[in-house]
């Protein structure tokens, strides 16, 4: 099952040469590139590992698109994603985000129901590695 | 010297047309030369690329180094052939196009290499065209570990632009067999092999620490294309190049000042620990400070512009140096003796 998160969730995969072109922009407007990866691709885990440090002060994409290589060595097999960080006052947040690497076989998600008090219903999201 | 470059730029348009006439007809190359153009001219591309106005602002903005402008201006010339020669695809390679900068402190070995990462990106051959200046402090680090993601930080900042490492010679202590330098060096080696499309290194140092340093690391020197050396200036020269920086501070010296500078570079070559272009700096910087202090001491009632730019023989004479220097390089240089 395609997991999609972020931006460009409803295009193909991008390429490196896509990638490079992404990151050239996010620098052009002055942010900062973080690379972070997870086996756990459920919406509400917002806690990915981090791969380095966010990247500040960088002037060219060809330094995350080497610490991106890095990362696809080690964990080819989760998913890696970009982050652009802006620290202008007053945004001090993610701008961008998009998903630069998915496992080669990927995990479904499932809905999974439960009963609870006075016969109501509730209804759990679940990744069924 | 202009005139020179012109010279030699036209002679290679006509080297590189006849060479084309020869590719058009061959076969092999028949689908590369059909995307691209079939001739090129120089003189313009020479033009359009604004390597003219760098060149231009290079001999206009630095006094003397005529050597180095020589290097640089062969440098542009054989960049500018590659360049046409790649856009006819006769060549594919990116051009080893590391350098490194010799010469003694305050010689311009910095102002240069911006110059230089200006002309690499006009021409193409780095995409951001920055400078990244380091020394041996913030490549190698203090503990086991430490080194490799320090000099991979640096170099990442660096991509894509020029990375200059000043006092590069630090980088490898002979006298200590586990310092962390030599990891740094073998990455940079790393580097400067496999990147070479995406950053520059420029290594910079006084002439006879860089020759031990390449003579120990032998994979420098067969990585490093361009070597310029930097040579000292002469007392004109820094005569000229210290009154270039007064002007750009709005002072001016008078007949006397001048005179009295004058004997002040000389007699400052001799001693010990001369920068050139620095030390000169920081003479001036000292005798706009007591420049300062005699206004302000002696002056009676409002001063005119003129009096608070003029630097007089006084300011300069009053400096150590007409003493003898500094009682500790005395020492030092009668123990040389």
């Amino acid at each position: 099952m395609r997991i999609t998160q972020g931006c460009f969730s409803f295009l193909p995969d991008l390429d490196d040469v896509q990638i490079a072109k992404q990151v050239e922009y996010c620098l052009e407007n002055g942010w900062a590139i973080g690379i972070e990866h997870t086996d756990d691709p459920h919406p509400r885990n917002t806690y990915w590992e981090m791969w380095g440090n966010p990247m500040f002060d960088l002037r060219d994409a060809k330094g995350v698109m080497m610490e991106l290589d890095d990362c696809r060595k080690l964990h080819g097999d989760d998913y890696i994603r970009l982050c652009a960080f802006e620290d202008e006052r007053g945004i001090e947040s993610v701008k961008m985000s998009f998903i630069v690497n998915r496992p080669a076989k990927e995990p479904r998600i499932t809905m999974t129901r439960s009963d609870y008090v006075d016969r109501a219903q509730k209804y759990a999201w679940q990744v069924n590695r | 010297m202009s005139l020179d470059l012109e010279q030699s730029v036209t002679n290679d348009t006509t080297k590189s047309d006849e060479t084309t006439g020869d590719e058009i007809n061959s076969p092999v190359q028949a689908d590369e030369a059909t995307s691209t153009a079939q001739a090129v001219d120089l003189a313009s591309e020479y033009e359009s690329s604004g390597v003219a106005d760098v060149l231009a602002e290079l001999d206009r903005d630095l006094i003397g180094l005529a050597p180095v402008k020589q290097r640089i201006r062969e440098t542009a010339a054989l960049l500018l052939v590659d360049r046409a020669r790649r856009a006819l695809g006769l060549s594919h390679q990116t051009p080893t196009l590391h350098m490194s900068f010799s010469g003694n402190p305050g010689t311009g070995k910095t102002t240069v290499a911006l110059k230089m990462a200006d002309l690499l990106y006009r021409l193409g051959y780095v995409r951001k065209g920055h400078l990244v200046s380091v020394t041996r402090d913030d490549l190698v680090g203090q503990y086991i570990g430490h080194t490799a993601p320090k000099t991979k930080e640096v170099l990442k900042k660096a991509m894509g632009g020029v990375l200059f490492i000043d006092e590069a010679y630090y980088l490898y202590k002979p006298d200590n067999e586990r310092d962390y330098g030599q990891e740094a060096i073998e990455i940079l080696l790393q580097v400067m092999e496999n990147n070479r499309d995406d950053l520059v290194v420029i290594m910079a140092g006084y002439a006879d620490k860089m020759d031990m340093f390449f003579r120990a690391n032998p994979g420098f020197r067969s990585r490093i294309a361009h070597h310029i050396e930097f040579p000292d200036y002469s007392g004109e020269e820094l005569m000229g190049i210290s009154e270039r920086m007064l002007a750009e501070q709005n002072y001016l010296l008078d007949e006397g000042a001048k005179q009295a500078l004058s004997a002040y570079i000389e007699l400052r070559r001799r001693q010990p620990h001369f920068a050139n272009a620095r030390s000169i700096r920081n003479a001036l910087d000292r005798a706009r400070l007591r420049q300062a202090n005699r206004l302000f001491s002696q002056a009676k009632g409002p001063l005119s512009g003129q009096a608070l730019s003029t630097i007089s023989a006084a300011d300069i004479r009053a400096s150590r140096v007409f003493q003898g220097g500094l009682d500790v390089d005395r020492n030092q240089s009668g123990d040389g003796q």
